[in-house]
């Protein structure tokens, strides 16, 4: 492979029934950055039915170029009709790094391109740089310690990457724009091996956690869903929203979709996070560390959480959350 | 329905009770597992699970595949006793370091010697890496379709299958055919634990151990060599903060936080 020969920085832009997510326009904001550094050209590559209007938003938040694919197989999302047009897509253009964003599609799809161009790829980064040769490096948390490693991708291209969305901030809207490429679609439905029946998908009622600008925080240490119930009677004091830690869901005490904070759920930017019953593997400690002020209670002193929390509590939460109720409740009746 | 060839891809894991005890190689920064209990990762029990359960309902054979050191076979061992019909090993000092891509390539190979198969269940990711990406990997070398964040599987006929793959806040219903590559997640089912029946079946079974030269990969694909990526840095995170320790009767902790947090600014309007 002649690396040389492979050029630019390239996003996938993934949109859902017309409207692109969230997770497209961050990583948009990193490729810029990646792009100008590298002195190369960012383009973003969108694919659907009846797309093409988004093409000027993509260009706002910094494409130079935006290669669409339209056409009705690509309507849904499917592994099966994405893959193969992005994989001649990056053969025909070969760019150098190709960013796409953690989402179901995203950790269904690039897996699959990555093997059809036989490039590395890394899983969740939380950040992005390239080093003094050019090079992607990918940081990914690993191994549950307090290890960041670094991933490189030296002789392979396009370096590919999924990112976590919510941990790279949305760029500001410029008024950019760019060159549209439409790009001929040749799959047919023949061609694709699954159909999708139905799509069921609600946007759940209450706010996000991402949103919250209060949250209450239970681990594995809160032992009981009878005991989870004082964190939920805590968050309710403090219009707040409760949250949890991987094992908590497992568990079941918490539901993992809404609940789950760290490198495989969400990463929340609240006021206050009060965390009991979390010992803070980094994992969940990456979720949590852009809130402005963290209050850990752990009867271990020396958990990791407590070098991590503004105000480290050395105490059971048994005896400490009731009090803390308690005293809220106070400022509520002033 | 014509029963069915399946083949469940389990990684052995280090045992999270251990997980402080792991560190890390300097020279190749990849993990060093000796000593430490090996376990099969969560998820790929789920896969192994719905294979028996499939088996239950339609029969065929449940074949598990897994790659790593010679005592990986303590879990093909667990998965015999699960009542799994046959477990295969890649082991081999080459087939070390894999990334993904290297893994999944040996694993598919590794397939492609088991023989005819219908059906690959994996777990939708592992409890170390939780990249997620072996599944569709192992799928895309096979050249067949693959779904992953599988929750649901339904047989509408004897060929054709309705998964339920799960999507941010619902699902996907998506028709498919065999032979297909299906990454499940944990509330698909609940997996067994071993019978006493199930203990004494595993000690009469031997998991085949196949080398890269038995299963004929190309040597340059897989291991540490050929992985497009490796690690060339790990560091330590510092999240420090300042860590102000907090002392005293909980009614006094509780009064003196509600200052403390008043003074900062973030005492939410209640």
């Amino acid at each position: 492979m002649q690396i040389d020969m492979y050029k630019g920085v390239w996003v996938f832009a993934e949109q859902r029934e017309g409207k692109l997510l969230d997770v497209s326009l961050e990583i948009l904001g990193e490729g810029r950055k990646i792009a100008d550094k590298l002195g190369q050209e960012l383009a973003a590559v969108l694919l659907g039915h009846k797309v093409a209007p988004l093409a000027e938003e993509l260009a706002a938040y910094g494409a130079d170029r935006v290669y669409v694919a339209d056409a009705p197989v690509l309507k849904v999302y499917r592994n099966d009709a994405y893959s193969p047009v992005i994989e001649a897509l990056i053969n025909r253009h070969k760019p150098a790094i190709f960013l796409i964003g953690g989402t179901s599609t995203g950790m269904d799809l690039a897996p699959r391109v990555a093997a059809k161009v036989n490039t590395g790829l890394s899983a969740h980064c939380v950040g992005l740089g390239v080093d003094e040769g050019g090079c992607l490096r990918a940081q990914v948390p690993a191994f549950g310690g307090s290890i960041m490693a670094s991933i490189a991708c030296p002789k392979h291209r396009p370096q590919m990457a999924t990112v976590r969305p919510g941990f790279l901030k949305k760029p500001e809207k410029t008024n950019r724009k760019a060159v549209v490429e439409n790009i001929k679609v040749d799959i047919t439905e023949k061609d694709v091996r699954t159909k999708v029946i139905e799509v069921f998908s609600e946007e759940p009622t209450t706010k996000p956690l991402e949103q919250a600008e209060t949250i209450v925080a239970g681990g594995y240490g809160i032992g009981s869903k009878e005991n989870w119930k004082m964190l939920e009677e805590l968050a309710a004091v403090l219009g707040g929203s409760v949250g949890a830690t991987r094992p908590a869901c497992d568990e079941g005490w918490a539901v993992q979709e809404e609940q789950m904070i760290g490198q495989s759920g969400k990463t929340v930017r609240p006021n206050l996070y009060i965390g009991a019953g979390i010992s803070g593997i980094i994992h969940h400690l990456i979720g949590i560390q852009d809130s402005k002020v963290i209050v850990a209670i752990n009867r271990d002193a020396g958990a990791p959480i407590m070098k991590a929390a503004d105000y480290a509590i050395v105490a059971d939460f048994r005896q400490i959350v009731p009090a803390l109720i308690e005293e809220f409740k106070k400022l509520k009746k002033q | 329905m014509r029963p069915l060839n399946m083949i469940v891809c389990i990684k052995p894991v280090p045992d999270s009770r251990y997980w402080d005890k792991l560190s890390l190689d300097p020279k190749t920064k990849t993990l060093r597992r000796e000593g430490i209990p090996i376990v099969i990762s969560p998820l790929d029990t789920n896969a192994i699970e719905e294979a028996l359960r499939i088996r239950e309902a339609r029969g065929g054979k449940v074949t598990v595949i897994s790659m790593g050191p010679a005592n990986t076979v303590e879990i093909l061992a667990w998965a015999f006793a699960l009542g799994v019909d046959d477990a295969v090993l890649l082991t081999d000092r080459a087939f070390a370091g894999a990334d993904t891509l290297a893994t999944a390539y040996s694993l598919a190979s590794g397939i492609k010697k088991i023989g005819e198969f219908d059906l690959i269940l994996l777990g939708n990711e592992s409890l170390d890496g939780s990249t997620g990406q072996v599944g569709p990997q192992v799928a895309e070398f096979l050249n067949i379709p693959s779904v992953t964040s599988v929750n649901k599987i339904d047989f509408v006929n004897e060929d054709t299958l309705r998964v339920r793959s799960k999507i941010e806040h619902g699902y996907m219903l998506i028709e498919t055919r065999l032979p297909v590559a299906l990454a499940v997640v944990k509330e698909i089912n609940e997996p067994r634990i071993p019978s006493v029946f199930g203990a004494l079946w595993a000690t009469e079974k031997v998991a085949k151990q196949w080398s890269a030269g038995d299963v004929g990969v190309d040597k340059d694909r897989i291991g540490l060599g050929g992985s497009p990526t490796y690690v060339p840095d790990v560091s330590n995170i510092e999240l420090q903060r300042r860590g102000e320790v907090l002392k005293g009767e909980p009614a006094e902790i509780a009064r003196q936080l509600v200052e403390k947090l008043r003074a900062d600014g973030v005492l939410p309007e209640i």
